[in-house]
């Protein structure tokens, strides 16, 4: 996205949610769907805007977990790794897709074309073990299955 | 024969929508109108029906036919078995292996008539996103009683109810509305605390998906009763469906008159937003979520802190509770606390929601009375153990609770009950474990958790579970010392005693409860180099 286009799109989240300390969680949220991460420039204008010095912002957007300082994959995987999927298998399915696209728990691929990452329950332990691609939920999941998947992902960024 | 007149639910929540649900609305509508039947049927988009094992699940009313796993291609059949003189599909009702033969209305599948279906009395059954569909079942008539009450008596009947918080404590919620109420200021806030973090609990998230007008009828009587004028829907940062549903009630909501400037008439003004989280499992604790809504890291206040009812938001007083809290209110208000007061047992009132997942056949959101055993629960409504393998333990709790062995299964579940052994109700995950489930595995794998978890702000915290989790990774690998069960004790219980708030000192409970029940597994595999049940790597 190019620098103006960031702007454009940074004020206007902002102009949305309006000021207020308050609005510090709400608007990094916003900004974080948006761009897919936080870029430095971004969380200075934020911090412009709400009045809020840099440390402050960098202290709350390092310790929720849905930020990322770093740009992340056009396909987030984030496995869950809750109770019911542990027992039922989530820590093979996390080696399997580890295999399959080739970067581990945490990395970003070279392409930015995956982010894979675990997540502490996706709240659909009924279909466990399940993992989501971006907000996509697939339940019922078996190493088998999630290679598949991702073959075949990976097959369609191909064609 | 004439012509049958049917509502078509269809299941739109999180795990049935993962399977295909929307295709299956729109297959449904289109199949409908070719077969010539759009007339006499009525589509619903419902809330989560609880079974999201079988989902995507389709029910045909009034006759409660319950079809399991369907898909697209599954429609036309269904759809023919609208028109006169048919029969239900038989291949996607729900198979019962006990009796071997298919079960038509859900309201007969052991899975559902074990329950009790009061706080989920709504969800599956009327479409959240509609609130006419919530006031034909009942809604806001809770909130008209209430305003023609004082908040002294409201406040009274919540008390007699016996109601009780999901905090770990199980805290009277009439008497936290009562400190809230004579907390003095003018400025009040209500919270509503969604922000579920435990891993394998989902009720917070079904109810919100499927019953959303419950909880904000809760949180206005709430509102109304302790004299606050602005509530907060914490939402947790993964559950965006729940957002979405609660959001189009909010908006449906304030246009009916039941949220905004003098609601129904009265003098009482009352609104709602939602905050939706970003991802802190420390953020549960009420001072941490507190702080998430000011802007600030989510961590809990030093001690010594005030309670969140006197000092909370922007320190006013503040009145906090859980989605299922607020969602057991209009009950409550319409039925009276003697009503709720007579279900359940002697000190934990009304149902309790658990989220019954793991190793076990029938895995879903279910809810039961206050002092239903185990066995019932694990047997009867989840249909026991898969694959004829053994029953070992049930986790509940979630990352503060603890393992209970076959020994209590006949354990009547209540809030004191599940304390007095060792765990306890907070979130409300059950997760089933079979013998080939190693309970130094999952002790492990819930110190990783906590570990990772940790705010970082006090020590026995930040320190001790991570010193926990090395001695439990070493046991798993093979690398277990004589003494290392000792020192987990030890360190469990200075953890306890020591850490700033309730997500510390319940931290060391998963390693605890697996000691006391199951201390024979720790010590094959620190002795024998041997993991009974075949998981860890380190000890085959």
């Amino acid at each position: 996205m190019d620098a103006n286009l960031i702007d454009a799109r940074v004020e206007e989240i902002l102009s949305t949610h309006g000021k207020g300390a308050n609005k510090l969680v709400p608007i990094l949220l916003a900004a974080q769907d948006a761009f897919g991460y936080l870029p430095g420039n971004v969380i200075q204008h934020v911090g412009e805007f709400l009045a809020i010095s840099l440390g402050q912002i960098y202290s709350v957007a390092s310790f929720y977990k849905r930020f990322q300082l770093t740009p992340v994959g056009k396909r987030r995987v984030t496995v869950c790794r809750g109770t019911a999927c542990h027992i039922r298998g989530a820590p093979q399915i996390v080696n399997e897709i580890e295999q399959t696209i080739g970067i581990k728990e945490g990395e970003t691929s070279a392409d930015l074309e995956y982010t894979l990452e675990t997540v502490a329950c996706i709240g659909c332990c009924a279909l466990a073990p399940c993992l989501k691609v971006n907000e996509a939920v697939h339940g019922a999941m078996t190493p088998r299955k999630a290679g598949v998947l991702f073959t075949d992902v990976s097959g369609n960024k191909n064609a | 024969m004439p012509e049958k007149k049917c509502t078509i639910l269809v299941c739109q929540g999180t795990g049935c929508i993962s399977g295909g649900a929307e295709q299956i609305l729109n297959s449904l509508e289109t199949e409908l109108v070719r077969q010539n039947l759009s007339g006499a049927m009525q589509i619903k988009h419902a809330g989560c029906h609880g079974f999201c094992q079988r989902g995507p699940l389709v029910v045909i009313e009034p006759e409660g036919i319950f079809y399991t796993k369907v898909t697209p291609n599954d429609i036309p059949d269904i759809v023919h078995s609208l028109q006169p003189d048919t029969v239900p599909v038989e291949r996607l009702l729900y198979y019962d292996t006990t009796i071997n033969r298919p079960i038509k209305s859900f309201r007969d599948i052991p899975f559902y008539y074990k329950q009790q279906r009061l706080v989920l009395r709504n969800c599956g059954v009327i479409n959240p996103e509609n609130i006419d569909d919530a006031l034909a079942a009942g809604g806001y008539q809770a909130l008209r009683k209430a305003l023609a009450m004082k908040p002294t008596e409201i406040i009274e009947e919540i008390k007699k109810s016996g109601l009780r918080g999901l905090g770990g404590a199980g805290f009277p919620t009439g008497r936290k509305w009562e400190a809230a109420f004579q907390a003095p200021g003018k400025d009040k806030y209500i919270i509503c605390n969604g922000d579920e973090g435990d891993p394998g609990a989902f009720q917070d998230r079904s109810v919100l998906e499927g019953d959303p007008h419950s909880v904000l009828e809760g949180m206005i009587i709430a509102g109304f009763a302790i004299g606050a004028r602005h509530g907060y829907a914490y939402v947790r940062n993964e559950y965006p469906f729940a957002v979405h549903r609660l959001g189009i009630a909010i908006k449906q909501a304030r246009k009916r008159g039941f949220l905004g400037k003098n609601i129904l008439g009265s003098k009482f003004s009352f609104d709602v937003e939602i905050f939706q989280g970003a991802g802190a499992f420390v953020c549960g604790e009420s001072t941490a979520l507190v702080l998430s809504i000011e802007g600030k890291r989510g961590m809990p206040r030093p001690l010594p802190r005030p309670r969140t009812t006197e000092v909370g938001l922007w320190d006013k007083p503040t009145l906090l509770n859980n989605v299922k809290t607020y969602a057991n209110i209009p009950l409550i208000i319409n039925h009276g606390s003697q009503w709720f007061a007579s279900r359940g047992s002697e000190k934990s009132k009304g149902t309790a929601i658990f989220s019954l997942t793991g190793k076990v056949v029938n895995s879903g959101l279910i809810e039961v009375t206050m002092g239903t055993r185990l066995r019932e629960i694990i047997y009867d409504i989840g249909g026991g153990i898969p694959d004829g393998r053994a029953f070992k333990a049930v986790q509940t709790g979630g990352p503060s609770g603890g393992c209970l062995p076959p020994e209590l299964l006949n354990m009547p579940v209540d809030f004191d009950s599940l304390t007095a052994a060792g765990s306890m109700m907070g979130s409300g995950g059950m997760v089933v474990m079979d013998q080939d489930t190693c309970m130094v595995d999952i002790a492990r794998y819930f110190l990783d958790f906590t570990q990772r978890e940790s705010c970082g702000q006090c020590i026995p915290c930040r320190i001790g579970t991570k010193q926990m989790f090395d001695i439990l990774d070493n046991i798993t690998q093979g690398r277990g010392k004589p003494e290392d069960i000792d020192t987990l004790l030890e360190l469990g219980n200075s953890i306890k005693d020591a850490s700033l708030c309730a997500l510390g000192q319940s931290a060391p409970n998963p390693v605890l409860s697996t000691i006391r029940y199951f201390r024979d597994e720790y010590e094959a595999h620190i002795y024998e180099g041997h993991c009974p049940a075949g998981v860890c790597h380190g000890c085959l």
